[in-house]
């Protein structure tokens, strides 16, 4: 892992100190930060000036801080956790190998990677039966890698020193509580300290799936509870030959499961473990207004997870190394926030582009694609001194050229089909249960395939019309 | 093995703001019949008393925001981020 040396951070420190009229060595590193630190001088007049104001150094704000430093645009890039990654949580398996090959060749070489991804499984998920889908590929263990497995708190500091190292200067332990205005237009950010306003041309906002920003400036409406899932992970130490040999995985190779069906029981959701070198990743998903009406608790249903006959096994002996919890945008196409306004746009989470469809849950790779086009298009802007509405409008078509709108409207349908009834708890039993009876021996005559669906259909009381209807809506939120 | 939710939280970091970042409105809380942050909140933080209001300490808060986004009464809770630096900070999530 490429760090900057010690001597090299502690300048970038001092020069954001400089650019925001800090004391040098403040935040003094590892330690806490001093409250009431002046961002400027008291007395002057004028706020500190940047070309780029990044709010949040999660994968879409270091992306966007990234590309906007190397265009040599003076670039601030805040985050409010004590480090870049200190607030955030994923899976996490993270699909977006080829992009960032873009951004950072070959960074696999110097990421805190923990395993490639080169083993997927879909499991169906009945109370005491699973059905599963095990899909492995010599060539996801191939550069540049399918997926690969990652801890945020690790990749996310490492992915803000490469911003960081492009020229981005990096203010942690820095909240911003509102954008800051004039002619109507977005021209700034204030932080949450005496003096914290600080002026830009252009601010980005990537404050994540809570985006209180995009809601005050007006562009981001309230959420619903049927829009959110909530998120609750542990990790849990296993040793590295264990690993391996429990899932049976050679070298530095890994595996995704994502489950599906009555994993979370009667809550829409669902549940995924991941492989790290020497740890696992593990958690439930819920929807949040499901969460509520069924009463249930969401550390409760990660304990059911654990418990279940096809999940024990996998988790036995393991420590929990840490505990964590994050929500989900989950709508989508249909909560998509207004992207765009004079001096100011919206990327990653706080944009909804987080990718939830059963078998997906992706949001780092479109994070980080929307942080790149968010910055391409600052860098426009900033080349014809235009940050106006009409100027940051073509962020948009950053964003359709690098097929992000494209995938989430080809997938608008999905997220409602995904958390439907008959999808969550009815077709996954089905399958669970059509499958013991095709591999349970009575010494009674064989039973065809056909009949043995077709009475699994008949027990759960699917009716052939709901069914056709069911297929039908798949195919439009899956297949075409 | 099961593991309660004290033994998880105690593997959490979190360095206490003196200054709370959410604030839970009794008066409001006490008419709430749904009682949807006792259930949703990731942390147990919402605690229900047996006069009908609700107890709620924000020391161990994940900030995740799952409380705001399920209660449905107007002005129940007021939900803010910690000072920065402070509140939460994951290791290995
Ligand atoms: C349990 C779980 C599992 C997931 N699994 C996967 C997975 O396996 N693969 C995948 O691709 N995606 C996964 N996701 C989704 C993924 O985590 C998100 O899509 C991704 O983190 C979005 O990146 P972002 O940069 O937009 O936002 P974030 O990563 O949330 O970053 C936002 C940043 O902004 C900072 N911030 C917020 N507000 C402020 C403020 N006011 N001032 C200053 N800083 C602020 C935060 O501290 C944070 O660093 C998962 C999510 C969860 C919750
Ligand atoms: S916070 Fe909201 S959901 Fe919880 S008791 Fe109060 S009013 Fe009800
Ligand atoms: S923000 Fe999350 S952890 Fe904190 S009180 Fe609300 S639900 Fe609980």
């Amino acid at each position: 892992m490429a760090l900057l040396s010690k001597a090299t951070s502690l300048a970038l420190v001092q020069n954001v100190h400089r650019l925001v009229g800090l004391p040098n060595g403040f935040p003094p590193p590892e330690a806490p930060p001093a409250p009431r630190v002046r961002l400027r001088a008291p007395g002057t007049r004028s706020a500190e000036h940047v070309d780029v104001a990044v709010i949040g150094a999660g994968p879409a704000g270091s992306a966007a801080a990234l590309i906007a430093a190397r265009a040599g645009l003076k670039v601030l890039l805040l985050e409010r956790g004590e480090y870049p990654g200190a607030k955030n949580v994923s899976g996490a398996a993270f699909y977006g190998s080829a992009i960032m090959d873009e951004l950072i060749p070959r960074w696999w070489e110097q990421a805190p990677v923990e395993r490639y991804l080169s083993r997927r499984v879909l499991a169906f998920m009945a109370p005491e039966t699973s059905v599963a889908l095990d899909f492995r590929s010599a060539r996801f263990a191939e550069p540049p890698y399918n997926g690969v497995a990652i801890l945020r708190p690790k990749f996310d500091r490492w992915f803000a020193d490469q911003a960081v190292a492009a020229g981005a200067f990096l203010l942690n332990a820095a909240v911003v509580d509102d954008v800051l205005w004039e002619d109507g237009r977005v021209a700034g950010v204030r932080v949450r300290r005496d003096g914290g306003d600080i002026r830009a041309d252009v601010v980005i906002a990537c404050d994540g799936a809570n985006s209180l920003i995009a809601k005050k400036a007006g562009l981001q409406r309230q959420f619903h509870a049927h829009e959110m899932s909530l998120g609750v992970k542990e990790v849990l130490a296993l040793d590295e030959a264990t690993i391996r040999e429990r899932f049976q995985l050679s070298g530095n190779d890994g595996m995704a499961v994502e489950y599906i069906g009555s994993i979370t029981e009667e809550v829409s959701g669902g549940a995924f473990l991941y492989t790290n070198r020497n740890t696992l990743s593990l958690g439930i998903i819920g929807q949040i207004s499901s969460l509520a009406q069924h009463k249930r608790r969401p550390y409760e249903l990660l304990e059911g997870f654990k418990a279940h006959p096809a999940v024990a096994p996998l988790v036995r002996g393991g420590t929990v190394r840490e505990y964590s919890a994050h929500i989900i945008p989950e709508a989508g196409w249909n909560m998509l926030p207004k992207l765009a306004t004079g001096g100011m746009m919206v990327a990653g989470d706080a944009a909804a582009l987080c990718f939830v469809a059963g078998l997906y849950l992706e949001g780092i790779n479109y994070a980080i694609l929307s942080g790149i086009a968010a910055g391409e298009t600052a860098i426009a802007a900033y080349h014809e001194q235009d940050f106006s509405a009409a100027s940051l409008a073509r962020y948009e078509t950053a964003l359709k050229a690098r097929h992000v709108l494209g995938d989430f409207h080809g997938y608008r349908h999905a997220p409602a089909m995904v958390n439907s009834e008959r999808l969550q708890n009815l077709y996954p039993a089905v399958i669970a249960h059509a499958a013991e009876q095709i591999f349970r021996v009575r010494g009674e005559p064989k039973q065809k395939i056909g009949p043995i669906a077709l009475e699994a259909l008949r027990q759960h009381k699917v009716a052939p019309v709901e069914l056709i209807q069911d297929m039908l809506n798949a195919g439009r939120s899956f297949g075409w | 093995m099961v593991t309660t939710l004290e033994e998880r939280m105690r593997t959490v970091r979190f360095r206490v703001d003196d200054r709370p970042h959410i604030l839970v409105n009794a008066g409001i809380c006490k008419d709430c019949s749904v009682r949807a942050c006792v259930y949703v909140c990731p942390a147990n933080l919402f605690v229900p008393l047996d006069d009908g209001g609700i107890l709620f300490n924000y020391e161990e808060c994940f900030e995740c925001g799952t409380c705001y986004i399920a209660c449905d009464k107007e002005g129940a809770i007021q939900w803010s981020y910690p000072r920065g630096g402070y509140g939460v900070t994951f290791r290995e999530a």
